[in-house]
């Protein structure tokens, strides 16, 4: 990756508040272009991460650049931000609004004004332009501030837990929006805490728990942390085919899983036919970013961020 | 982050906050508001006026010879032109009877001719008796009655030239006393809107923390932008406000005082450039104490904590007050200087200055001190609410704290 590929970066990362560690030595890259989810569970330092990438605050080490500065406010009118705890004046009209989040980052008010109508007509929202923000309901105001982060058009925008408060359709509207962002060329990072909306989107994913980054890389690569599982279902309960099983096989509902073995699966094959396994129905599947994010993150954070496996709630 | 960037995102904070303030329907009340005492004073102050006029001054009954009478009033009538503002007490002689001390009585309680007191006894053994403090202002005036009336029986009238007058338009006593009063009024002005308005900041950025707008301003503008601008946004809308009450104020004093304000003591510098330095130094005044307002109030994040700040705070401003007006009359004493120097006070110890010496040169000196201190102060404040608030960079201690840190 050449260094002009890169949006932003954080090398070691690191916060105290108060003398207590809330971020510690976290390094991620965002390639220029690509959809980046930061995951991890509430309170694992995700938001004190974009702050810092963002300038809001300053690390007490470690070292940040956005859009090739490492002072992050210098480029503030390329980059779009959308905060965890959304803020807007309340008496402000929402077109008003929009251009005045624009005007913050440089954008003239009267073009504000002209693209904060265009956007709201684009959505079919034109009717929401005048009305002032506490007239609007939570997923409005959410939509008003989203599109008063992109009314600049920025090159990088940084959501924080964007999905968070809205229902299924304005969810599904932010993912087309996040979409098209990154097709016209804008790099994009949220933070989320819910792995499916991560697993849709992103092409890279980083993972931090309890202040700490614990992986960092394409989907596909976090994916590749483990191995395929195999279910199986066989006629016959008992056999020579049951040395064909690694030890850790589990036995779910009447089905076997297991990792494929390293051997790939036709050693495996091999061995159930010829023992007498009498297979009834065998699927190999590739492990989702929900179980490579339990394998990488841990059961404990997995729990936090509501996702536990199936199998772990069993156990 | 470059000035001009800073400036830019200031004027983008300010324009927000001005309008949201003077197109809210508050606002008129915000102006309305200090028109109302000046409308009540006005009334009620003509009023007290009329009722002074009007009622009849206090009277003493004089149990006197006729004689005896016409002396006293003769004198009284000789001071007469030292009580214009308020009358000297009217005489009324009443013919004594045999019996003193019941006439005394009467008089005293008698509800047809009501009398502060009554003096008896004649010129060489006066006795005054009445309800007034005994070295009160009627007891006073009473003997002086008494002692020119027995100078004028003493001695024969003596003819005399009234004096000749010459007016001049001033002179060196007359022009001090002006310009002492013309500096006075002005740092009252100056102490009185700064007090009046500059307290506002102290809550200004509790809306943006309270609806979380912070998060949005930080993560696009420096924190000095948030804080110069949201200042330069209450001075402007201090300064419509000041347009409505000088307006009203300039009427009232065409209607009252007759020649506007060339009817008023004239200031060294002269009125335009004194009105000039009013409003300049109120700006200055409402930027210093301003920006150490907003840099305190951010750290509150209630309202609750706000209102408690906000007495400390006035008292502060008084104080400030009472430093810059020691040096008033003296503009060369070490009063005067170190109140223009400190910083806060600075514009309070500058506009007595313009009152009463025509030097502008320390004008602009002071102007640029003003200015060094606005930025210096903002800077500080801004620093503070970053570590404090935002918790960015390294916690503040104080040196002890950092002895013990080590």
């Amino acid at each position: 990756m050449g260094e002009r590929a890169i949006a932003a970066e954080t090398r070691d990362l690191v916060k105290d508040f108060d003398g207590k560690r809330a971020v510690d030595g976290v390094s991620l890259t965002v390639p220029t272009g690509s959809i980046t989810g930061i995951l991890g569970p509430n309170g694992a330092g995700k938001t004190t991460c974009l702050r810092m990438m963002l300038g809001i605050i300053d690390p007490t080490s470690g070292s940040r650049t956005l859009l090739g500065h490492d002072r992050p406010l210098e480029v503030a009118r390329e980059v779009g931000y959308l905060p965890e705890e959304r803020g807007l004046y309340p008496a402000m009209p929402s077109a008003e609004a929009i251009a005045f989040m624009g005007a913050l980052r440089g954008l003239p008010i009267g073009e504000g004004r002209r693209r904060a109508l265009e956007l709201l007509k684009e959505r079919g929202h034109e009717d929401w332009a005048m009305r002032p923000i506490r007239t609007l309901s939570k997923g409005m105001a959410q939509t008003v501030q989203l599109l008063g982060t992109i009314i600049h058009r920025p090159r990088l925008i940084v959501l924080d837990e964007p999905f968070a408060g809205l229902d299924a359709l304005n969810q599904e509207k932010l993912e087309q929006l996040i979409r098209d962002q990154a097709a016209a060329g804008v790099t994009v990072i949220f933070s989320t805490h819910v792995i499916a909306h991560a697993e849709r989107l992103c092409e890279r994913i980083a993972i931090i728990a309890e202040g700490r980054s614990v992986f960092e890389g394409a989907v596909d690569e976090a994916r590749g942390k483990l191995r395929p599982i195999v279910h199986l279902r066989t006629r016959a309960e008992d056999g020579p085919w049951r040395s064909a099983l690694p030890p850790a096989a589990k036995r779910v509902a009447g089905e076997w899983r297991f990792e494929l073995p390293k051997s790939g699966p036709e050693p495996l094959l091999k061995a159930l036919i010829d023992g007498g396994a009498g297979i009834e129905t065998l699927s190999i599947e590739r492990p989702g970013l929900h179980d490579a994010f339990i394998a990488i993150a841990g059961e404990a954070a997995a729990r936090a961020m509501g996702h536990a496996p199936a199998e772990v709630e069993a156990a | 982050m470059k000035l001009p960037e800073t400036i830019r995102a200031a004027f983008v904070i300010a324009r927000r906050d001005f309008t949201a303030t003077v197109l809210s329907k508050t606002f008129l009340l915000f102006l309305l508001g200090p028109l109302f005492p000046i409308g009540l004073g006005f009334i009620f102050g003509g009023i007290g006026a009329q009722v002074e006029k009007t009622a009849a001054p206090a009277t003493v009954a004089v149990v006197s010879s006729p004689a005896d009478f016409a002396l006293l009033e003769a004198a009284r009538d000789r001071f007469a032109p030292f009580g214009s503002d308020r009358p000297l007490v009217r005489l009324q002689r009443v013919e004594p009877e045999a019996d003193a001390a019941a006439q005394r009585r009467r008089l005293l309680t008698s509800a047809d001719r009501p009398v502060l007191g009554v003096l008896e006894g004649g010129l060489f053994a006066p006795h005054f008796t009445g309800a007034v403090t005994a070295d009160g202002r009627t007891v006073r005036q009473i003997n002086l009655f008494v002692e020119e009336a027995v100078r004028m029986r003493a001695l024969p009238p003596i003819p005399s030239q009234p004096v000749e007058v010459t007016l001049t338009r001033t002179s060196s006593g007359s022009v001090a006393f002006a310009r002492n009063i013309t500096a006075r009024a002005g740092q009252t002005i100056l102490f009185v809107l700064t007090i009046l308005l500059a307290g506002m900041l102290l809550s200004q950025l509790i809306e943006e923390k309270s609806n979380k707008v912070i998060e949005v301003l930080a993560a696009a503008v420096p924190v000095d932008s948030i804080f110069l601008g949201k200042l330069f946004a209450m001075l402007a809308m201090s300064l419509v406000g000041i347009t409505v009450w000088t307006s009203a104020g300039a009427a009232a004093i065409a209607v009252y005082a007759k020649g506007g304000l060339a009817a008023l003591p004239p200031p060294a510098v002269g009125w335009p450039a004194f009105l000039f330095f009013i409003l300049l130094y109120f700006s200055m005044s409402y930027l210093l104490i301003g920006a150490t307002f907003l840099g305190i109030g951010a750290q509150a994040s209630t309202v609750r904590e706000v209102q408690t700040l906000s007495m400390p705070v006035t008292m502060s401003q008084v104080i400030l007050f009472g430093v810059a007006s020691l040096g008033v009359g003296r503009p060369d004493s070490p009063a005067a200087i170190g109140a223009a120097i400190f910083p806060l006070s600075s514009p309070f110890a500058m506009v007595a200055r313009a009152a009463e010496q025509e030097a502008l040169w320390p004008h602009f000196l002071a102007f640029a001190w003003q200015v060094l201190w606005v930025a210096l102060i903002l800077k500080f404040a801004a620093a503070i609410f970053r570590r404090s608030v935002l918790k960015s960079g390294p916690a503040w201690r104080w040196p002890w704290q950092r002895r013990r840190a080590v």
